[in-house]
């Protein structure tokens, strides 16, 4: 299909294709903050998207190619690096891309029905520019090969995902709350990520990341790298919603619209993730990071106690959302424990986890918008029966549940499995079994959720036969037979993903 | 024939139709089914070549025969075919999904048992018969049932459990898990599978399991577990211990021991239960004397056994059926009222006894031939004894007490047809294999011309003056006997009472154990349970306190708390890069 695409592609997109993913959506931003209706600025941000994710296909094929070395530099304006800023894509932020463009694409088209209904009607074009800013922000974090510009392209999704959060006030007013400590926390840690950043360039006198790469290794020892190291992985990690540093997450995540919910856990972390990899493994190298700063040391322990401690948090929760909310922490803390590993082995591992939850998230945050829009409760208990009434939608959120369990033939059983292999090579038999444990809270408040919906009746027997409209049915279904697809045939994400790895690491590409 | 079709094993297609059985709950479709099941299975049997590997499958490095039919496997396979035939007819008037299910399986899975070439397939059909023959005692729902449904099914288990221990234990050795010939019994491999056989085959003092559940079985229940088991154990002994010299006293014990039960015995199925140890000692006798003449009377003789074992059980089954009780102190006289079962269950025991012109006599007079010949005198006057014996108490005491005797009294109506027709399929089979071959290929020659050593079972003659005025005399000596104990009065009355045999010592002292085991847990059990439930429950609020939306971890105030959360991780960082880069 790539194939194909490049093909037939004209030449000037094939060229101009990294700056041309960002700016549409960019530029498509303020000018929907214009239009009058909501159904036109919600078929131009499907457009946006849409024409987004052509772009990602595109560039992940001409960097899967043989003849492009493995990454694309693109200098904006023609001003040379390291003076200029540059767009630099590899297999990492190819795949990054090709996930935050497709999880956006799928976001938009299931949006309209749930954005009419949860927010107000007069807010509804500004609610698309909003997220249009959003989305191109991420897609700039995930293309830009310049320190500074990532910081910029991060403060523009953050500031956009605090509207987002925000605009959730109209169906409930704790959002307003929410979205406040969100701009709190968030811009702490923008801060500190501009603060590690100053002083990057104070050591190295660059703001482009192959170039400080490149200087690094001339400066080891340099107390300024190791402040900026610090300030730089406790901004991102707060970002990332790394343990114990993901608090605004809950919050954010349950009480923003269902859409930008889903929209939010698919990308917005495994974006900020994807920058503490690129910083972790590919500006400062491997070898610094995990034996002269021993960030093993730091790493593997809080991968641990996201796995637990938000796990069981996770168990005693009432609100279906926000059960899946502290899910979804510890699901990074999955990732952060295959990164602390600091093998290519552990990070392809830990990057394929991030592609699969991607999916499972995306696909049980969709089913729950379905039912906000339907049934409007998020609580377990207005879930209860909803096996009957709405059979696709909770279908759909049992194969993505099973997924986010790691039941085999299902993708989140793969990714464990790859984590399994990289632990156990490293020798961290231990932390297979806490894995396992972990796995076994999953079974708990996924069965919660389950046994809810299939096995109890109706606390309101009124409830009608009711399914979700088909512009959601569609793109949760893609997600979960994803799901299911990708838990049986890994080539295709865990091929992503062990270049993605290999590009981090700064290796030939391995396969 | 379809490729398909010759590699499919008879008895997969009855474990696979037995399945389906189990969910359609349509009457006369499921019964359809189950007798359509074993005509196919015959029929597929009856076209596939013989020494051939049909299907194989490799599994772990070990290659599996999951469908080879030799002349040994051969005959095991059309009996166990043709019992499963006759019980899905006896079982038409019944309507239990579970029994139709079960039975059919029980059967698939001893032919597919008889045809697999090696021992881990074995073992895995081996234990299916365990577990699906359960139900068979389970489906007469009763108390008694049920308990003895139990310590059948742990008896069954552990038989499988050897069985593995011993494939192990030769995979480990040898390297291999093809079906051999065991010489020594002194291998612990070997002697773990021959004990294993032994339990199923119920030697002596492994067999209270037999008596202690056929009898407790439902109606047809019984009817179907007289014709598997035992006789698949009886074929894996002559598959892999031909000639073992233990199996020359343990058989000839086997026939003996079980006739003075029998006798004493008041039910009359358990009496049946103990006739039926007895006639699987003839053939594990034979088993052990090894010869061709030996070995050809052993299969014999289990065919011969499938069908006239069946068709007693059969006519006890339409007894308990229309009476309630097989009881021989309630029973008598039915032959007014059941006369058709009447002459049936006749032709069932003067079988047994192995009166000439029925099957037994062709079969047995091989068995007592070879041990004639192999120079086993004492073994020679024992089965001979036995064989009095089973006229004792099969030919005679059962017909005798059941349908005439002194009349109980009871009028009842004639078994259903059905279970007349699968009666006289039966004894139809019975007189068919033991007459005379008048036609040539017809007659007794039929069932000698399936044996595994052909040559030699063709040119034996068992209609030899010698043979026939041998077993006359005995026959008639032994009713003689009969009638004059019985004039006298000398011989045991008909009591109700269960007659202990070896098994009191599970049944007594294993259940004394057992309760005082129970009283003890009684009282340490609830103090335990509450120690454990003391410490599971404070560790839960302990979490609950931890992590629950009121908990620990949620409170303060979030910003806040989150900020120096902040800090402190990044004095951390700094902290570690301080010391290990410096």
């Amino acid at each position: 299909m790539i194939e194909i695409l490049l093909s037939s592609a004209p030449q000037w997109a094939l060229m101009h294709a990294a700056p041309l993913l960002v700016m549409v959506p960019l530029m498509l931003a303020p000018l929907l903050a214009l239009v009058p209706s909501g159904r036109v600025a919600w078929l131009v941000s499907v457009a946006a998207t849409a024409i987004s994710l052509v772009f990602a296909l595109i560039l992940l094929g001409i960097v899967q190619s043989p003849e492009s070395g493995g990454a694309i530099r693109y200098a904006m304006g023609n001003w040379m690096p390291p003076l200029g800023i540059e767009f630099r894509i590899d297999a990492l932020n190819a795949m990054i891309l090709v996930l935050v463009t497709t999880i956006g694409l799928l976001a938009s088209i299931m949006s309209y029905p749930t954005v009419l209904a949860e927010v107000r009607k007069e807010k509804t074009a500004l609610f698309y520019s909003a997220f249009l800013a959003c989305f191109a922000g991420l897609c700039g974090v995930a293309s830009t090969g310049d320190a500074f510009n990532l910081f910029v392209f991060l403060e523009v999704s953050s500031i956009s995902t605090y509207v987002l959060v925000a605009l959730g006030a109209s169906r409930d007013r704790r959002a307003l709350h929410a979205a406040f400590n969100y701009l709190i926390m968030g811009t702490i840690g923008a801060t500190f990520f501009i603060i590690g950043v100053g002083f990057l360039y104070a050591a190295t006198g660059t703001l482009n990341m192959v170039d400080i790469a490149s200087k690094l290794p001339a400066l080891q020892g340099s107390r300024t790298v190791q402040a900026g190291f610090a300030f730089i992985v406790v901004g991102l990690g707060l970002k990332a919603a790394m343990w114990p540093l993901h608090q605004w997450l809950p919050n954010a995540y349950s009480y923003s619209p269902s859409f930008v919910t889903m929209f939010l856990s698919a990308t917005a972390t495994k974006v900020a993730l994807y920058a503490l990899i690129r910083f972790l493994f590919f500006v400062f190298s491997p070898t610094f990071a995990f034996e002269h700063a021993a960030f093993t040391a730091l790493l593997m322990p809080v991968g641990i106690a996201a796995m637990v401690a938000c796990s069981f948090q996770a168990v005693f929760q009432t609100d279906v959302r926000r059960v899946l909310a502290y899910s979804s922490v510890a699901q990074v803390g999955y990732m952060i424990l295959g990164i602390s590993v600091g093998t290519a082995a552990g990070l392809s591992a830990g990057l394929f986890h991030l592609l699969n939850h991607a999916m499972i998230k995306g696909a049980l945050f969709m089913a729950v918008a379905g039912v906000v829009l339907t049934y409007k409760g998020t609580n377990i208990r207005d879930f209860a029966g909803l096996g009957r009434s709405a059979p696709w939608t909770m279908t759909a959120f049992a194969i993505a549940g099973l997924s986010l369990i790691g039941v085999p033939l299902t993708a989140g059983f793969q990714s464990k499995l790859q984590l399994g292999y990289a632990l156990f090579e490293h020798g961290w038999w231990w932390a297979v079994i806490l894995v396992v444990f972990s796995s076994f809270l999953a079974v708990i408040y996924v069965g919660r959720i389950l046994e809810a919906v299939f096995f109890q009746p109706p606390v309101n027997p009124r409830k009608t036969h009711k399914e979700a409209p088909i512009v959601l049915l569609v793109p949760l279904w893609i997600l979960a037979l994803a799901n299911i697809y990708f838990g049986i045939t890994t080539e295709i994400p865990l091929g992503l993903a062990r270049d993605a790895a290999a590009a981090a690491f700064g290796l030939e590409a391995f396969r | 024939m379809p490729a398909f079709l010759t590699a499919l094993n008879p008895g997969w297609l009855l474990i696979l139709a037995g399945v389906v059985a189990i969910f359609l709950p349509m009457r006369r479709a499921r019964q359809g089914i189950a007798i359509a099941a074993p005509l196919i299975g015959i029929a597929l049997l009856a076209m596939a070549d013989q020494n051939v590997n049909h299907l194989t499958a490799s599994v772990m490095g070990m290659d599996l025969v999951l469908y080879r039919v030799d002349g040994l496997s051969f005959v095991f396979g059309l009996a166990f075919l043709i019992a499963a035939l006759l019980n899905a007819i006896y079982a038409w008037h019944t309507d239990d999904r579970v029994q139709d299910g079960m039975a059919l399986a029980y059967g698939g899975a001893a032919v597919a048992a008889a045809f697999c070439g090696d021992l881990m397939t074995l073992f895995i059909f081996w234990e299916i018969t365990a577990v699906t023959s359960v139900f068979m005692v389970l489906g007469a729902g009763t108390r008694a049932s049920y308990f003895a449904s139990m310590r059948y099914l742990g008896v069954q288990i552990l038989s499988g459990v050897l069985l593995l221990a011993g494939i192990a234990y030769v995979y480990k050795d040898t390297g291999g898990i093809s079906l051999k010939v065991f010489e020594n019994l002194a291998e612990p491999g070997a002697l773990l599978i021959f004990i294993a056989f032994g339990i199923k085959a119920a030697f002596p003092f492994l067999h209270n399991w037999l008596q202690d559940s056929y009898p407790k079985a439902s109606v047809v229940g019984a009817v179907v577990l007289s014709a598997f088991t035992t006789k698949l154990a009886v074929y894996a002994c002559a598959r892999m211990f031909p000639g073992q010299d233990a199996l020359i006293w343990i058989g000839a014990i086997m026939t003996c021991f079980p006739v003075f039960f029998a006798v004493l015995e008041n039910d009359l199925r358990k009496v049946l239960a103990y006739s039926t140890n007895n006639q699987i000692g003839f053939m594990i006798c034979a088993i052990g004397v090894g010869t061709p003449l030996a070995l050809n009377g052993a299969v014999a003789h289990a065919f011969a056994d499938i069908m006239f074992k069946g068709l007693l059980f059969m006519s006890m089954g339409a007894v308990l059926y229309r009476t309630g009780t097989t009881k021989a102190s309630e029973l008598g006289g039915l032959y007014r009222s059941m006369p058709w079962t009447t002459v049936f269950c006749l032709v069932g025991a003067v079988s047994i006894s192995a009166m000439p012109l029925f099957s037994a006599f062709v079969t047995k007079s091989m068995i007592l031939s070879a041990v004639a010949h192999a120079g086993l005198p004492i073994i020679w006057l024992m089965l001979m004894f036995a064989s009095a014996g089973v006229l004792e108490h099969s030919g005679i005491k059962i017909p005798y007490f059941a349908f005439f005797g002194h009349d109980s009294g009871r009028r009842v109506k004639e078994a259903p047809f059905n279970m007349l027709l699968a009666m006289g399929m039966a004894a139809f089979i019975c007189i068919a294999i033991g007459i005379p071959a008048i036609v040539p290929g017809l007659g007794y020659e039929w069932l000698y011309n399936l044996l595994p050593y052909r040559e030699e079972a063709m040119s034996y003659q068992p209609f030899t003056f010698e043979h026939i005025l041998t077993q006359m005399q005995l026959l008639v000596l032994a009713t003689f006997a009969f009638v004059v104990l019985k004039r006298f009065g000398l011989y045991p009355p008909e009591k109700p009472g269960t007659i202990l045999d070896t098994d009191w010592a599970y049944r007594k002292v294993g259940f004394g154990m057992a309760k005082w085991l129970g009283t003890v847990w009684g009282k340490v059990g609830p103090a335990m349970t509450a120690v454990f439930f003391g410490i599971t429950g404070r560790a839960y609020n302990r979490i609950e306190a931890a992590f629950s939306p009121r908990g620990e971890l949620a409170r303060g105030g979030l910003t806040g708390a989150m900020a120096i959360w902040t800090a402190a991780l990044l004095g951390l960082v700094l902290l570690l890069a301080f010391v290990t880069v410096g």
